[in-house]
């Protein structure tokens, strides 16, 4: 049963992942990008993470996919083109795509690496909140900071200042 | 609650580390040859959901909470980006009437 979903799962997060990149509509890549989100939050359950699948479907399916069609909407929608293809690019493209090969043989093959415990209770909402205001309480903060900050870049970003307005 | 799945899966880590590898290089591979800044940047928020992937797996099969906890951090983080990238996206359509990246080249020349 997990297994199947695994597959399952994995399959539809890959192949929608790969027609977000290689679609020419922005709204339909959109989308897919928010079905990618979906089969990722599945992922998440599957490890027994269903907290962050939860968080993750609200914040991004819900937030981000939805800010960001917003934005393709006002701006553009004629479909998008590739770019030409550079020799540096493709070769690079080559030699790390040759390196992952590696890197993903030498894991299959040679990868010594933990096997789930046994025994270990699901973490809850508890633990989570445990983690969260003992170890992980400064950068708590920061973030939150790090939030504002970003609310008054959007808002200076966003506004439109006149020259009578700068000048008094 | 009980666990919701054996322990004994046949996917293990190496698996959900493939597939978190595959999401980054389809993200990767986005960025790099594509032209639309909006599409650029669903590429990197792919990268982006790679990475929790692979930080949620490692936790999983650890047996520890701390990549569970960091995955808060990285979508908050990721939400904060995407508020001011937009703008900024706005704010560029709205002096050169485009998103193509390589028309938004007066820096180069």
């Amino acid at each position: 049963m997990a297994d199947t979903l695994f597959l399952t799962f994995s399959v539809l997060t890959v192949a929608c992942a790969l027609l977000v990149v290689v679609n020419k509509n922005a709204v339909n890549a959109a989308m897919f990008l928010l079905v990618t989100i979906l089969g990722m939050a599945g992922l998440f359950v599957l490890l027994e993470a269903g907290l962050l699948a939860v968080i993750l479907t609200f914040v991004y399916g819900g937030a981000v996919v939805a800010l960001l069609l917003f934005i393709i909407m006002l701006l553009d929608t004629t479909p998008g083109t590739f770019k030409p293809f550079h020799k540096m690019t493709v070769a690079a493209s080559l030699l790390s795509l040759a390196l992952m090969g590696v890197g993903i043989t030498t894991l299959f093959k040679r990868g010594v690496l933990p096997h789930a415990p046994q025994h270990v209770p699901v973490p809850t909402m508890q633990d989570y909140a445990a983690q969260l205001f003992t170890t992980y309480l400064l950068p708590v903060q920061v973030v939150g900071f790090m939030l504002l900050i970003a609310m008054l870049g959007v808002i200076v970003l966003s506004k439109r200042f006149d020259k009578s307005e700068g000048a008094s | 609650m009980m666990p919701l799945l054996a322990a004994t899966a046949a996917y293990g880590l190496p698996s959900y580390l493939l597939v978190a590898s595959l999401l980054f290089a389809i993200g990767f591979f986005g960025v790099l040859f594509r032209k639309n800044t909006l599409v650029i940047y669903m590429s990197l928020e792919l990268m982006l959901l790679a990475s929790t992937l692979a930080l949620v797996a490692f936790s999983k099969f650890n047996g520890t909470l701390d990549g569970n906890v960091f995955v808060f951090f990285v979508l908050t983080i990721a939400a904060a980006e995407v508020a001011v990238g937009l703008a900024i996206i706005v704010a560029l359509f709205r002096q050169r009437h485009t998103v193509q990246v390589e028309e938004l080249n007066h820096l180069k020349h």
